[in-house]
């Protein structure tokens, strides 16, 4: 008798604004029309995937000064896309990103309360921490959040949207004609919440919502990401796709869960993951080079070097060697509005490293860059690629994969059409939706509960 | 001829007076549902109708001006507009989508993507209904500002706590079309030889400077396919119909009767005037209205709905009871007075929006005073509204 194996998740990303998207592939669609979202999502509801997902940035990213113009720039309103998605899919769940900086808690608490109840369960939300100046220009509160504050605002925001979402127990419109009683209650919604970041008080006007909250997703890596991740996330969203990283990184957030009173199979653990597929092995690797080549060009091998050398480097042939100088330090970063500005933790050493490499393999500045910036998780056939995603799995490198097509919106087609059927002839994929909600396909028990302060806790103690 | 008129309906919970939700024809438990908000705006597509408005605020539905009235016989509870607009989008194919957002306690940048997704959506059938949340209420839900009074009390503190709110509406009505305008619409080049996917010479800071905040811009969402969305406000009272005549593409008025409606009409179009603005605009009167077969049914209805209130139904609006005929001729002799179109605010829903569709619309058609078909296009298209030209655009760019 074997053991039960481990269960794939799959979700779907639809593709940002980085130089993952390959815009020039003549195959490439629009990024922002409905029909784009509706293709990539019905294609993830097809094949039975857990979510829909969705990242956001408020400023179009800069650099030297200047609106970065050769990745994809633009994209829609998370909410709203979301809500539309709703109307043309069943089960996906639709999980959005949507800071706790930009935001007031209950506005967002609100809206996601709406989404979760327009699409009868299958809300996300993917809470970021985005902090910088740069973005609080957009917003009228100016300004931005002191870098070390903002997972305690992050914190205090969830603690207050908690607390709303919970303000409805679930049960309390009754609609009774002949007594002329809609409600059973009178004080529905009524909430008071204080702290240092929040003090608010009313009377929440949105129900309770079929999944209670949201699910709740964590992307970040510091070390108070992750504890943020283990004392209240659902699921993770990590760039540590492969085999040891992605060992460590799980190892390290599921080992945080004890301490906050909380199981392993409470976070669940999902990377982003490209992949690229081929008839044969060879022809996937061939192809995959190709799709580098399209996402790193010579102009955007200098922008990416001059995200780590900070500095204008746009003098450089992008075929000639790297540059012999080390990195500007500092606090001004060139490139403004990046998720990634503080990827290079020691921007000399890795400069260094980098050169090193560059020298000892023949590397112009263009191929450097595509080495060492390469994002392909998965290459080969269906077959190679499905067997790699499960001994990832089985081996706790993760729970799952958040999938990033580099073609918009055709670019998981092919994935679903091969690889998803052999996952499930291998025993570690659903043949069908067996929940309704997002947080049944995760796994999830049941959302936990604020206690209304009053409410007799009492007799359940 | 009659000149056709333009129809909109306000859709708002169980209809527009409260004890609607306990008439048998009302769906009072599925609020909430996506499917209740669908419903109603395929029959209003049906009706061939303009635009179906959604109402929103963010506090608890409540009688008193102050608080939430703790009540349990009425309607409570609500979705966020914006997104029950986006649900309804792509289950509809031809009417207007405008939901209600507030802007005293929104961010601009955040109201801007959001209407203009909304655009894209529905392709080309967004707008927006700007509010201010005048409630004090509203303000302890933020914890950002002082919490005032009764917005309802007149006094100078109060009154200039209202032109404040009304300009800062306007601020934010204005940042909102600078970010809808703010890339080009030729913006997205996809130059594969030069690499570049944007023309960054055609994306434009917007950088506001007001009394009540500032935003740098570009937006993040490219221009919506409307240029614009539709700029729908009520104007119900003075300051909020200066701001309405300055800042709405749609101004809705509540007269009383023909006399206020052209002096309201004359006052908007002078608004106008001194703001420089040009161009088809539209006014539209508003009715909360209870529709029958013959006038006995709609009056009994009617009478049952007070009684089960308890207390005289009282709006900012005119209310008409009676049958689809009288409606018909009382909207067309309205329209004398300049009114290019009406927002009805159904009493109960959906029956009072099914009466609209299959009464008071034949009526219309009849007279030559509605539409039969709907024509392709966008919401803009089907109100006349030429796609504005983006004020950003130099004219011979690349
Ligand atoms: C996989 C991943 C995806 C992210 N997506 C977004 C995003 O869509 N929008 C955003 O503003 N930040 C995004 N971030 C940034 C983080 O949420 C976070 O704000 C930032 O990394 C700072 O937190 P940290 O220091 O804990 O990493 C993402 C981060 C990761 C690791």
């Amino acid at each position: 008798m074997s053991t039960p194996r481990k269960q794939v998740h799959l979700a779907a990303h639809f593709p940002g604004v980085n130089n993952t998207t390959v815009w020039s592939d003549p195959q490439a669609g629009s990024h922002i029309e409905f029909s784009s979202f509706r293709h990539l999502a019905q294609t993830a509801e097809r094949g039975l995937f857990d979510f829909f997902f969705l990242a956001e940035g408020l400023r179009l990213r800069e650099q030297n000064g200047e609106i970065y113009d050769l990745d994809v720039v633009g994209r829609p309103d998370t909410f709203t896309v979301l809500s539309a998605l709703a109307a043309i899919t069943d089960r996906l769940g639709l999980a959005g990103t949507v800071s706790s900086t930009f935001n007031e808690p209950y506005e967002v608490a609100r809206q996601f309360a709406t989404l979760d109840h327009l699409s009868a369960g299958r809300a996300a939300w993917n809470v970021v921490t985005s902090w910088d100046a740069f973005t609080g220009e957009n917003f009228r509160r100016g300004g931005y959040l002191p870098q070390e504050e903002r997972y305690s605002r992050a914190q205090h925001f969830l603690d207050a949207a908690f607390a709303l979402f919970d303000t409805w127990d679930g049960d309390e419109v009754l609609a009774d004609r002949a007594g002329g009683e809609f409600l059973s209650r009178p004080d529905v919604g009524t909430f008071s919440h204080h702290d240092q970041h929040f003090a608010i008080d009313g009377a929440f006007s949105t129900p309770r919502s079929p999944q209670g909250r949201p699910v709740i997703f964590q992307a970040g890596d510091s070390d108070e990401g992750r504890e943020f991740a283990a004392a209240t996330a659902d699921a993770i969203f990590t760039r540590h796709a492969t085999y040891d990283a992605g060992r460590a990184f799980y190892a390290d957030v599921k080992g945080r869960l004890a301490a906050h009173g909380r199981r392993p199979e409470q976070l669940v653990v999902l990377p982003a993951a490209t992949f690229v597929l081929g008839d044969t092995d060879a022809e996937a690797e061939e192809i995959a080079q190709q799709v580098r080549l399209q996402q790193v060009s010579g102009a955007t091998a200098i922008k990416l070097a001059e995200q780590l050398w900070n500095t204008d480097l746009s003098d450089l042939d992008p075929d000639g060697p790297p540059p012999s100088f080390d990195p500007v330090v500092g606090e001004n970063t060139i490139a403004k509005g990046r998720a990634s500005v503080r990827m290079h933790k020691d921007p000399v050493a890795t400069a260094r490293e980098w050169r090193a490499k560059a020298e000892a393999e023949h590397l112009s500045l263009r191929e450097l860059i595509v080495e060492t910036t390469n994002r392909q998780t998965f290459v080969g056939t269906a077959s190679t690629v499905a067997q790699a995603i499960d001994d990832h799995v089985q081996a706790d490198v993760c729970d799952g994969y958040i999938l990033v097509p580099h073609i918009t919106p055709g670019g998981l087609d092919r994935f679903v059409d091969e690889v998803v059927p052999l996952l499930q002839e291998r025993g570690v994929f659903r043949t069908a939706y067996e929940g309704a909600t997002l947080r049944e396909h995760l796994g999830l028990g049941a959302a936990p509960r604020v206690m209304r302060s009053d409410v007799s806790t009492g007799a359940l103690s | 001829m009659t000149r056709p008129l333009h129809l909109a309906v306000a859709l708002d919970g169980a209809g527009w007076h409260p004890s609607a939700w306990r008439l048998p024809t009302a769906r009072p438990t599925e609020l909430l549902t996506a499917g209740y908000w669908v419903d109603l705006a395929r029959r209003a597509e049906e009706g061939l109708l303009d635009l179906v408005t959604f109402e929103d605020a963010f506090a608890l539905q409540s009688t008193s001006t102050t608080g939430p009235d703790h009540r349990t016989d009425r309607v409570r509870g609500r979705l966020d507009a914006v997104l029950v607009a986006a649900r309804v989008a792509p289950l509809t194919q031809h009417v207007g989508l405008v939901p209600t957002a507030t802007v005293t306690h929104t961010e601009p940048f955040h109201v801007s993507k959001a209407i203009a997704t909304l655009d894209y959506v529905s392709e080309g059938r967004g707008g927006w209904r700007p509010q201010v949340s005048a409630r004090p209420e509203e303000v302890a839900l933020f914890g950002r500002r002082e919490v005032w009074g009764d917005p309802f009390v007149d006094d100078e503190a109060t009154r200039a706590l209202v032109r404040d709110l009304f300009e800062e509406a306007g601020d934010a009505v204005e940042v909102v079309r600078r970010l809808w305008d703010s890339w080009e619409d030729g913006a997205e080049i996809r130059d594969v030889a030069s690499g570049r996917f944007v023309d960054r010479d055609q994306l434009h800071y917007v950088d506001f400077e007001g009394r009540f905040f500032s935003v740098r811009g570009p937006s993040i969402t490219p221009r919506p396919p409307q240029g614009q969305p539709v700029v729908v406000a009520l104007a119900h009272a003075e300051v909020p119909r200066a701001f309405a005549a300055r800042s709405a593409d749609v101004v809705l008025i509540t007269p009383a009767d023909n006399a206020s409606a052209t002096a309201q009409v004359a006052e908007i179009v002078a608004v106008r005037r001194d703001a420089g603005r040009t161009g088809v605009d539209h006014v539209f009167g508003e009715l909360v209205v209870l529709l029958d077969d013959d006038q006995a049914r709609a009056d009994e209805r009617w009478a049952q709905l007070e009684a089960w209130s308890g207390e005289p139904f009282t709006s900012d609006a005119e209310v008409f009871v009676g049958t689809p005929q009288g409606l018909a001729d009382l909207l067309l002799a309205r329209a004398e007075a300049g009114l290019t179109g009406f927002r009805l605010r159904p009493a109960a829903l959906p029956q009072d929006l099914d009466a609209i569709v299959d009464g008071l619309v034949p009526e219309l058609q009849r007279r030559g005073a509605f539409r039969t078909a709907y024509e392709a296009g966008t919401l803009r298209d089907r109100l006349g509204l030429e796609r504005p030209a983006n004020r950003y655009a130099t004219g011979g760019t690349r």
